[in-house]
Formats: structure tokens, C-alpha cells, sequence
């Protein structure tokens, strides 16, 4: 874009293209909109949340490009030319993403409004650990100390950017390491288990 | 694992829907994204509005500068105390209660507390009226304010809430004077917001001469019921829906948002949505008010209690008396010779309070059962014969017989499971590298009642069936229940059962409160659902249309007889502590709870599981700072506000010993609020057991702990210097 | 939040002149602070210029041995990169300690210094502030400010920097590069933030309109030994109450060099040289260590209601560089042992 020399002369909306889910959609924003409102106001993926709008409980959790991200700090407008991913992206067609059909099998949700956001991070979290990316609770961050093992503390840390109120933490675990394949999901460390008969 | 939820069936049925895990019924749309909540339905032509609140925490408003925010792109009205709708605010709502005070929005020039809703601002988009929303120049004549809560206010009073504020039997101070052992100790809970992760909206319009309200509530008749009185209108012209709810816990019945948005949707004529931001939640919510809550125990040697008194004071807003019944849950748990129960109130400029997970219970069993384990150790007792020599045969108030106690057998199969045996009960013995290890345990109680509900189940041409009923789905699992409740009443498989909820349409129902929603709805199902078999016994065609029966339990709610009826439970905590920084963490829990039959264990679970996370997010983290001189929050988000996140949480279990209600057509009791209940206490506990200090004072942060130190004195680097 | 234009800049000298040209405009990084102050009214800008597109997304060691790293490079990348992990241990540590792993995809390393405090009376903008309207006055002073700071404050502000990526950093000699419109220039992190006194609104040494560009931390063998550690209120997903960056180089049982740094003290990242200089030639032993926090400490003035930091900032230190000084290699949360 080229500069514009008068600020009051810029303009205050613009017409952009947004990529989401595959689907192009050229519509005209006001540059004040965030992503997370362009989705659920003016495209009607309502799957995406709005909890918090300041980016502190993860409630509106997309992929960009790939990776992760709060659509309620992203602008709209900085968004365009990127990849977004929502909830309704993840299944093909009947079949359930592995990270939404263990949510779902778990029981890893309640009143299920953070669960989008939930699911969009933890098929992220899989991603980012078997990237290699190290967490806060990873012993030795170096890499010549190898990739952590995908442990439950190393998924709660991994899933702590997405606050659920009615307390599906440990069952949010238990799907998220089913996902990746990890046995970090199973009742451990001692106790008598309960697992879910599900 | 225990597999006794499985044994309480009808044993004259084939194996039926309820005892056996089942996924939500939602579980799909929910996991999708397709499930919509309230501010998730479209709408041509719809308008958004945003509230504008107080800055001021006492006074008048005495102008509203609308004429500059009117010019604002894609203003369409601003509504204020001079030009919104009248409305009628003086009725008791379906609760028995006046509603809450902002429901009573822009009726007049008061100002009773900081976050008062003093305008709305209706605009095209949500970004304009936002702008226009914080453009907008409210002029307030400010008087002084009084927000500050304290144990020592001269001003409090007793107040009766649901229950007596006083209940007294014995001469208190001569039990106490006869003792062997007494505790005597002070607990403060902070102020605590629900901070359900979908924030309060509502969508209203007229249609076709109906006021229809998308909403997202705990009760939909109970909005229907408060909205129309609010506005004068005859109940069966307002429509309220609210089929999926982003989390209730007490906060969401009428509020201002729903009835702001009907005003803007009456004068515009148009649907309007508005939504509360996470900020104006901590305003307009509603919240748990904090407690100072005073315990004095006087026991024999052996542990028997000869005195109790429990003291608790809460505060409630200018405009509106909410008690905390804190002092409750002493009537329920332990009896005395002299026992002392004492509810109190003082009135500041502070927004009101209300009920929230376990209102009464949470807070008081935190103050109660910490006292118990204080006792024990006083008398060098485990913790657990103690509440074991305590138990009650009868309510220690009421003297009424309680319809199932299992406290003990709880307690017994959660010693088992959590390796209680093993337990030395000396403090500060157990380290982990930097960790001093405790565990800790606490007795849960919650009320079970039921509330009187009406239900319609239609048998359709094609074999299946269809229930409807204004039932509220907050995430507790209940449409799940209810349709497995359903199909065994009916006789059929689960699968043949669709169910339609969260409709006002569908009469008037039990709200989803008190943990009473699932068995009220459920007897109201039951009841339909057998005469509606009985009618195909006798005749096995069934028309195009269906064959609807309609239930109404009001008269056999109120034939049940006077008993102490409530879901107990057994609360284990291990925690973690280290000295040097103060820091706690939970590192395994084991709740092991009576509480009815268990209609669905797999959802039943999460739920009683999610309580005792509640339980340590209250323990460790939730704490809202009430501001002196500007009489606002400081921090009022999720940022500032904490709540449990997942790395807070480790291990936790619950289960529950087979409690079947007897009283009750499917046997439920009520598993929404018990599991908060005393967690916080089996944690405090704990740390008391790591570290040798009692920590009486919530949330156990990381400075109170650094500046308490341990009892021994060991590691804590001059803790108590700062 | 206002109109405002957007423009989204392709190189490092167009984004300089778009700045310059509009005196209400501010760059756009990641967003997950600016924005969010945009909501709550604390920032108004007329004009965002998005940085994010600029070819300032590198991490490249340098020809000294240190790295050099691009003023949009994401904390998440930064935390990642295989060269910081292995040089600067602790820095890693730092950034993945910040946040959550959606914000720190978005959050950039140029942002992340320039994020403004997380005081609740900053971001309140229906009360007064001085960091936010010079003058208006400090109520946190008076009011609730456990969290806030016990070094370097002043009667006119006592918020404390939020950033744990930037203590790291700061430990480590960091220096900032930016560009202006009369050309490059470049600050060493220890003076990149002001002194508080009287102008607590006045953050940085940046000139106006500066676009920082990068980062570049000089070679620190020490660091190759480094830890973070973070206290906070809940175990994550919440800022610091408390944090220390620390690389220590023992041989033989004396330090040869140490380098420490501290977080949520104080309004900028808090360089522990009073304690660097106690530590370095002693005995890598508990009374040094002691004695390095209590001479870093001795400058504290707690307010009525945050005394314990004090407490709390000795024995982590101590704490964390016994931890460096064990003959073990840096260990995990789940191994350190206070002792």
C-alpha cells in the first residue's frame, strides 16, 4: 500500500479478501473489526467464541496459518492473505477431526462454549509438540536434549491458554493426549482410576 | 472403580438408559462449533447495543450528553433515565424475591454502586456502538461511598434469607466454659465472580405482536415470568429461549442486559442485541459476596462437640438485601449441646450479590470444616473419627430425620481409595525437592430439593418420541439425563428420544439452580412419560399427530414430608508447598459423594469433578480487590480475576457410593453444587498439614503463604521479616 | 475504540516515513497488547501501521558468537529456535513462561519490549493514572498494589514491567537496533527503558517515531547455564509476581562470571549488578548467594502491601542459583529443590 500523506484523508475501512476454512470471502470492513467479529458478525461462523475480547481465556481460538491464535486481538484487516482455520474447518465432511471425536468420547467439555477454542488449540498443541517446540515444564529446553515426551503436565501447560470455567481440565487432557497418541491421558501417578466407561 | 451407580434400577426392568456413560446428546454441535448460544443467532437487520456504566460508585446522574454520540456513524438512540421505557419494579420475581436492582435500569437519576447501568447506546455495528458507548458524557453529582467489608461493622445486622438468620438451642458460653478443647478462629472468603465463560446476551424483538427474547438463562419460564411483570405484559406474550447456555452457576436469570435490549427492541422496533463485555460482568452479573465467617468449637477430650457456634457476615448492595447463608451449613453438618448459627448483612455501595455454586455452602463449609480439622488436632484426633463421633442422627436444627446421611460411608471409601491409613498427622513432615507435601480432608453437603415442573412427552406416528420442557442445559448434562431418564420410563432405547429444552413455550419448569434442576425435570418426565405408556398399553395406534400427555408435579413436590434432605460427600487433597515462594499446588483430589442416583456417569463425573476444580480455584486463585477510593474492582477481568487454569489442575477424581433417593420417581438427589463443597477446606487442610500453618484466609496466595512461613521455621528464608 | 486508518508496510524505511508522517499513528506488532489497550481507550491511535509484513522475521547468529534477532520474529519462533535453546537456555525459558501459546504466536520480540504495563489502574481508564495522564496521580500507590513495585519506583508510579521475555534479555546485555527517519541507531536493553521520577507516561530512550528492528545479544558462555524461573498466582497463564533470570559460570567452586536479572519488581526489566558484583570471584556458596541478594535488595522500598516480594525476589534468587551452582545441569520445575 502506499503511504498516504494526510491522516486525516485515511481511510478507515477497507475491502479485503479473507481466506477461512479454504473459502475466500471479499467483504468491506471497518479496520476496527477484529477477526473474531468478522467470523461471527459478517461470515456467520458463530463456532468461534467471544468470552473475554481481551485475548484472556483463549474462547476464541483459531488457526492462522497453522498455527494458533486469539481472533479477538487479531484485526481483521491484518488478517487478509493468511489461512484461518476455525471449528468449522476441522471435520471433513461427517468425519470428526481425532481431536473433536475424543472431546466428544471424553467427555472433555461441559457447557461447551470454550470448546472451540479448546479443540483449535489442542490440535495446535500436537502440532507444536511434535514440531519439537519445547513448553515451560520441559526439564531441559536445549535441544540436544531431544523433544519432551507429550506427558500430562507438558499438555496442561500446552492447554492452559484456554480456560474452561466448568472445570473439563482433566478430561481435556485425557482427549488431547488420546489425540496425539500418547498414553499421557490415562489416570495415573498413583490413584485408583476411574476412567469413564464411555 | 466403584460400579454400584449401575445397581439402582428398577430390578422388574431390562437394563435401561440411566446409570450407563452416554455422550451429550449436543456432543456433536458442540465440538462442531454448530451449537448456538444466544448471541450466536443472526438476524437481518439486527442492532447491537452496549451498556454504559457508572464511574462513579454513589450519586446522580445529573445529564446525559447524548446530542453529540446521536451524530456518530450508525448511532441509532441512546437510552438513558429521561427517555427509556417505563417499567413496573416493584413485584417479587419467580424466585420470591425482588429481581435484581439493575433490572430496574434508567428509571431514575441513583447511582447505588460503581457499574450502575446508566445508558445504552444502539448502533448498526458493534464497533460504532462501542465508540459511541465510550464517547458518550454521563455528568454525575458524586457523594461519598462506603465499600469496605470487614468483620468489625457496627452496622451489620441478622437477616433472614431463604432460611432463619438465627437459629440457637443451649447456653453457648457454658458449653464452651465446660470443654476440654475449643477453637475459636476467624475466616474470610474474598468477593468471587461465576465468570462462566459465555458472557450474558440477549437478542429481543417483536414478532407478530410477541415479545421474543434469544437469551442465554438458567430458567427460561423464570425469565419469561420476571420480563413480563417487568414490562406489564401478559406472561404468554413473551417467548424466552436459551437452548444452549455458555455456563450459568447462579448468575444468569433477568438482568440488565435482557431487559436493555427489550427497551431498544420496543423503541426501535427492530431486534437489538446486547451483550455484556467481560469488564461489565463484574458489575452486572451478580457475584459471591465475601464472608467473614467466626467458629467456635468446644469439644470433650474425645472429640465430642459440646458447643458450636458459627457467625457469618456478608455483604449486600444499597438497593437490595441478598444474605450469604454461610451459617447454614452448620445446621445441617454436626450437632451440640449448644449450638449457635447467625446469618448477618451490612449494606454498602457496592453492586448486589447472589447466589453462586453452592451459595451458603461454599463459603461456610470453608470456615466449618477448617474449624473441624483445627479441632482434631487439638484433640489429637483423626480428622475423619472426628466427623465419624460427630455424625448426627437427626438435623441438629430441624431434629427432623434426614432422608439419607451417608457421610460416613463416604468418608470410609475415600479413606481407601486416597490411602488415608498411611497418613502421619504430625505437620511439615513430607518434602519433595522443594515441595512440603500435606493432605487434607473435609465433609460437603448440599441441599436436595425439588421444585415443581411441567412437561409434555409426545409419542409420534414414527415410534419416536418427543420431550419438551423448559428445562436449562448449563453444561450440567441435563438433556442428556433427561432423555436417558426418558427412554427408561418409557421403555424404549435412549435413541428413539428427542429432546426439546430451553423454550418458555414449553410451560413452566424448575430453573436450573440449586441443584435441583435435572430431579425436578426429571420427576415432571417421569410422571408424563408413564401415562403416556400406560395410554399405548391400551392402545398401540398411534395418530399422525401423536399422542401428547402433559405433566405438572406441583402437587406432588409439596406432598413430600419434612425431612433434612441433602447430598453429602468426602473431600482429599494433597498438595504441595513450597516455602520459598509460597507457591501451592493441588496435586491429587478424591471426591467420593452420596448424592442420589446418578443418571449418566459419564457427564455426572465431569460435573462433580469440574465442583472440586471450582474448589480449588477458589482455594488458591479467586479474589476479586474491591478499590477504597474509587469503590470499583481493581482488575476486573479474566486477567485479574483468576480462575483455575488447566496447569492448575493434576489429579482429580470423583465417584460416588450408591445413595438412591427413595422419596424420589428416579431416585436423583443433585450433583450440581456438592462437589465445590469443602474442597477448599480439604486443600487448606492440606497446607496446614505441609507446612504447620493454618492458612484461615482465601485465596492461600503465594505472599500469604511466603509471609507465614512454616511452623518449623525450616526454608522459609525469613519469611516473617516483610 | 476510534476510527483509525491501516497500512500495511512492506519495508523498514516506508514504515519509518508512515510514522513520521502522522504523529497519532503507532506500529502494529502482534496486537495482543496494542489492541487490547485500544479496546479498553487507553490507546487512541488514528493510524496503525502494520509492521508484521517486513523482512525482520530472522534469527542469525552472528559472526561473534551471539544472535541476532528480527524485530518480528514471533516469541513462539524466538523460544523454539534451535540456537537460543542451546545458547541462552534461560531465554527460552523466559518467553515460553510468558502468555499463552496463542498469544505468543502472535506477540513479537519488538512488541514484547514495548508492552505496557499490566497495572489495573493503567488499564482503567475511568480513574486517574499518571503513567497514562501525567499528572492525574498514582492510586495504586494507595491502593491495591501487591503486585506492584519494591525497586526503582517512584510517589508517581509504582507499576512494574510485565515482560518475562525482556528480564531474559536484559541479563543476557541485549542491545535494541531501531530505525528513524535519520537513519539507524541502537540501545543496550539496560538503557532502552527510563528511570520512572516524574514522567512515568516517558517508557523508553527510543526517539519518536524509532521502528525497533531487531535485537542482538552478544555472546554470554555463561548463558549456556541459565534459568528462568517465574512465580505467579496461578501456575500459568498469569503474569509474574516474581521472576529471575540467572547464568552462572562456576569453576572450581568460584564464580567467574554471573549474570541476573529480575522481573515484576520494578518498572523496566531490573538488572542485578549490586548482586553480580557480590557473586562474581566469591565461592559459588549459599552465604554468597545470600549475601548477592541481600546487596541487590538493600535499594527496596516495599509499599504497605507488598513487603513479601522482598522475601520472595531473596530466596528465588537464592534459590535459582544454587540450582546453576549444583553439579548438575540446569534442571527442570520439576527438580529444584530450595535449598
Amino acid at each position: 500500500m502506499a503511504p498516504s500523506p494526510s491522516p486525516s484523508s485515511t481511510p478507515t475501512r477497507s475491502t479485503l479478501t479473507l481466506r477461512v476454512n479454504g473459502e475466500e470471502h471479499t467483504l468491506s470492513v471497518d479496520h476496527r473489526t477484529t477477526l473474531l467479529d468478522a467470523l461471527r458478525e459478517r461470515l456467520d461462523l458463530t463456532g468461534t467464541k467471544k468470552g473475554c475480547d481481551q485475548g484472556q481465556c483463549g474462547a476464541c481460538t483459531v488457526l492462522l496459518d497453522g498455527r494458533r491464535a486469539v481472533s479477538c486481538l487479531q484485526l481483521a484487516v491484518a488478517a487478509e492473505g493468511r489461512e484461518v482455520t476455525t471449528i468449522e474447518g476441522m471435520a471433513e465432511d461427517d468425519r470428526l477431526h481425532p481431536v473433536q471425536q475424543a472431546f466428544l468420547d471424553l467427555d472433555g467439555y461441559q457447557c461447551g462454549y470454550c470448546t472451540p477454542g479448546q479443540i483449535c488449540s489442542a490440535v495446535a498443541v500436537i502440532e507444536e509438540h511434535a514440531a519439537g517446540w519445547p513448553s515451560a515444564v520441559t526439564e531441559d529446553v536445549r535441544p540436544e536434549a531431544g523433544p519432551p515426551p507429550l506427558t500430562a503436565e507438558e499438555i496442561r501447560e500446552r492447554m492452559s491458554g484456554n480456560l474452561c470455567r466448568c472445570g473439563a481440565y482433566v478430561s481435556i487432557v485425557q482427549a488431547v493426549a488420546r489425540a496425539a497418541g500418547t498414553g499421557a491421558g490415562r489416570p495415573a501417578e498413583g490413584a485408583e482410576s476411574t476412567e469413564a466407561a464411555a | 472403580m466403584t460400579t454400584t451407580t449401575t445397581s439402582t434400577r428398577t430390578p422388574a426392568e431390562p437394563k435401561g438408559s440411566v446409570g450407563s456413560a452416554h455422550t451429550r446428546v449436543e456432543g456433536r454441535d458442540k465440538v462442531t462449533g454448530t451449537a448456538r448460544y444466544a448471541g450466536d443467532i443472526p438476524f437481518a437487520d439486527l442492532a447491537y447495543g452496549w451498556l454504559v456504566l457508572s464511574t462513579v460508585a454513589r450519586g446522580r446522574v445529573s445529564s446525559v450528553e447524548t446530542a453529540p454520540v446521536l451524530e456518530m456513524p450508525g448511532v441509532l438512540e441512546v437510552l438513558h433515565h429521561g427517555n427509556a421505557p417505563r417499567v413496573d419494579r416493584d413485584f417479587n420475581g419467580l424466585m420470591g424475591v425482588p429481581p435484581d436492582p439493575t433490572t430496574g435500569l434508567f428509571q431514575d437519576d441513583r447511582v447505588p454502586h460503581m457499574g450502575w447501568p446508566v445508558a445504552l447506546v444502539v448502533a448498526e455495528t458493534p464497533e460504532q456502538a462501542r465508540e459511541a458507548a465510550e464517547t458518550l458524557v454521563v455528568n454525575y453529582e458524586a457523594e461519598p461511598h462506603d465499600v469496605d467489608f470487614s468483620g468489625a461493622r457496627p452496622d451489620a445486622y441478622a437477616l433472614d434469607g431463604h432460611m432463619p438468620a438465627v437459629t440457637e438451642k443451649g447456653d453457648l458460653e457454658e458449653q464452651l466454659a465446660a470443654s476440654a478443647v475449643v477453637v475459636d478462629a476467624e475466616y474470610t472468603t474474598p468477593e468471587e465472580h461465576h465468570s462462566m465463560m459465555e458472557p450474558h446476551a440477549a437478542t429481543a424483538r417483536w414478532d407478530g405482536g410477541r415479545l421474543d427474547v434469544l437469551d442465554s438463562n438458567q430458567g427460561a419460564t423464570w425469565v419469561q415470568n420476571d420480563l413480563a411483570k417487568l414490562f406489564s405484559l401478559d406472561p404468554g406474550a413473551v417467548r424466552v429461549r436459551s437452548e444452549h447456555i455458555g455456563g450459568g452457576f447462579g448468575s444468569k436469570g433477568l438482568r440488565a442486559h435482557q431487559v436493555a435490549a427489550v427497551m431498544a427492541a420496543t423503541v426501535l422496533q427492530r431486534p437489538v442485541r446486547v451483550t455484556m463485555t467481560r469488564r461489565q460482568m463484574f458489575s452486572l452479573a451478580g457475584y459471591r459476596s465475601p464472608t467473614t465467617q467466626r467458629v467456635r468449637l468446644g469439644a470433650d477430650a474425645d472429640g465430642r462437640l459440646r458447643a458450636l457456634e458459627h457467625d457469618s457476615l456478608n455483604l449486600t448492595s444499597s438497593v437490595h438485601e441478598y444474605v450469604e447463608p454461610s451459617a447454614g451449613v452448620a445446621r445441617v453438618m454436626y450437632d451440640a449441646d449448644a449450638h449457635r448459627t447467625v446469618n448477618r448483612v451490612v449494606r454498602l455501595d457496592v453492586p448486589t450479590p447472589t447466589w453462586m455454586r453452592a451459595p451458603g455452602e461454599a463459603p461456610g463449609s470453608f470456615a466449618l470444616e477448617s474449624a473441624l480439622d483445627e479441632l482434631a488436632e487439638k484433640c489429637g484426633i483423626d480428622p475423619i473419627e472426628l466427623r465419624v463421633r460427630n455424625d448426627p442422627e437427626r438435623g441438629p436444627v430441624s431434629g427432623l430425620p434426614f432422608a439419607g446421611r451417608n457421610l460416613v460411608a463416604c468418608f470410609r471409601e475415600g479413606a481407601r481409595r486416597f490411602g488415608w491409613a498411611d497418613r502421619d498427622p504430625r505437620p511439615g513432615l513430607r518434602r519433595d525437592g522443594r515441595w512440603l507435601l500435606g493432605t487434607g480432608t473435609a465433609a460437603a453437603s448440599f441441599f436436595a430439593g425439588a421444585g415443581p415442573s411441567t412437561a409434555r412427552v409426545t409419542a409420534e406416528a414414527d415410534g419416536t418420541f418427543t420431550v419438551r420442557i423448559a428445562a436449562s442445559d448449563l453444561g450440567t448434562g441435563a438433556r442428556t439425563a433427561l432423555a436417558l431418564v426418558a427412554a427408561d420410563a418409557l421403555g424404549v432405547p435412549a435413541d428413539r428420544i428427542r429432546m426439546h429444552i430451553g423454550d418458555s413455550d414449553f410451560g413452566p419448569a424448575m430453573i436450573a439452580g440449586g441443584s435441583m434442576g435435572t430431579r425436578s425435570w426429571a420427576w415432571a418426565i417421569t410422571a408424563a412419560a408413564g401415562e403416556l405408556r400406560e395410554r399405548l398399553a391400551l392402545s398401540g395406534d398411534v395418530p399422525p399427530e401423536g399422542i401428547t400427555v402433559r405433566s405438572d408435579t406441583t402437587e406432588a413436590v409439596r406432598a413430600l414430608a419434612q425431612k433434612e434432605r441433602h447430598s453429602f460427600g468426602a473431600q482429599f487433597a494433597e498438595v504441595a508447598v513450597d516455602p520459598a515462594t509460597g507457591e501451592v499446588r493441588v496435586r491429587r483430589m478424591l471426591g467420593i459423594f452420596a448424592a442420589g442416583r446418578i443418571i449418566n456417569p459419564l457427564t455426572a463425573r465431569s460435573q462433580l469433578v469440574g465442583g472440586m476444580i471450582w474448589g480449588i480455584s477458589m482455594a488458591l486463585h479467586e479474589e476479586a480487590v474491591r478499590d477504597s477510593g474509587s469503590g470499583g474492582l481493581v482488575g476486573a477481568d479474566l486477567a485479574g480475576y483468576h480462575v483455575a487454569a488447566n496447569a492448575d489442575v493434576a489429579l482429580v477424581e470423583a465417584d460416588w457410593i450408591d445413595d438412591p433417593d427413595p422419596e424420589d420417581p428416579v431416585g436423583i438427589k443433585g450433583i450440581g453444587e456438592v462437589g465445590i463443597v469443602g474442597a477448599a477446606a480439604a486443600i487448606a487442610n492440606a497446607v496446614w498439614h505441609a507446612t504447620g500453618v493454618r492458612h484461615r484466609h482465601l485465596p492461600i496466595r503465594p505472599d500469604r503463604v511466603l509471609l507465614a512461613g512454616t511452623a518449623t521455621g525450616t526454608d522459609t528464608g525469613g519469611g516473617a521479616d516483610a | 475504540m476510534r476510527e483509525f486508518g491501516y497500512q500495511r508496510a512492506t519495508d523498514v524505511s516506508g514504515a519509518v516515513a508512515l510514522l513520521d508522517a502522522d504523529p497519532h499513528a503507532r506500529f502494529l506488532g502482534g496486537g495482543t497488547n496494542l489492541v487490547d489497550l485500544m479496546k479498553s481507550g487507553v490507546e487512541r491511535p488514528a493510524r496503525l501501521v502494520d509492521v508484521t509484513a517486513l523482512p525482520l522475521d530472522r534469527i542469525e547468529p552472528t559472526d561473534d558468537g551471539g544472535l541476532r534477532i528480527g524485530a518480528t520474529v514471533t516469541n513462539s519462533d524466538l523460544a523454539a529456535h534451535p540456537l537460543v535453546r542451546h545458547r541462552y537456555p534461560a531465554l527460552t525459558q523466559a518467553v515460553l513462561a510468558g502468555a499463552s501459546g496463542q498469544l505468543r504466536n502472535m506477540a513479537t520480540v519488538g512488541g514484547n519490549l514495548l508492552q505496557r504495563t499490566r497495572c489495573a489502574y493503567f488499564t482503567d481508564v475511568t480513574g486517574p493514572c499518571n503513567k497514562r495522564e501525567p499528572g492525574s496521580g498514582c492510586p495504586a500507590a494507595r491502593g491495591e498494589h501487591h503486585n506492584h513495585a519494591i525497586l526503582g519506583a517512584s510517589d508517581h508510579c509504582v507499576a512494574v514491567h510485565p515482560s518475562d521475555m525482556g528480564v531474559a534479555l536484559t541479563a543476557f546485555d541485549a542491545v535494541v537496533s531501531y530505525e528513524t527517519a535519520d537513519g539507524p541507531g541502537e540501545l543496550p536493553l539496560a538503557d532502552f527503558y527510563l528511570p520512572v521520577g516524574d514522567t512515568p507516561h516517558r517508557e523508553t530512550a527510543l526517539p519518536p517515531g524509532a521502528l525497533i528492528t531487531g535485537v542482538t545479544l552478544p555472546p554470554v558462555p555463561a548463558a549456556a547455564h541459565s534459568r528462568y524461573r517465574k512465580v505467579r498466582e496461578r501456575a500459568s497463564y498469569a503474569f509474574a509476581i516474581g521472576s529471575v533470570a540467572a547464568a552462572l559460570d562456576v569453576r572450581d567452586g568460584v564464580v567467574r562470571d554471573a549474570r541476573l536479572a529480575l522481573g515484576a519488581v520494578a518498572s523496566r526489566p531490573w538488572r542485578a549488578r549490586a548482586a553480580e558484583r557480590v557473586l562474581t570471584g566469591a565461592a559459588a556458596d549459599a552465604a554468597t548467594f545470600g549475601a548477592a541478594a541481600d546487596a541487590e535488595l538493600a535499594a527496596a522500598r516495599p509499599l504497605p502491601r507488598n513487603g513479601y516480594k522482598v522475601t520472595l525476589m531473596r530466596n528465588l534468587i537464592v534459590a535459582v542459583l544454587t540450582e546453576l551452582a549444583g553439579p548438575t545441569r540446569p534442571a527442570g520445575p520439576a527438580q529444584e529443590a530450595a535449598r
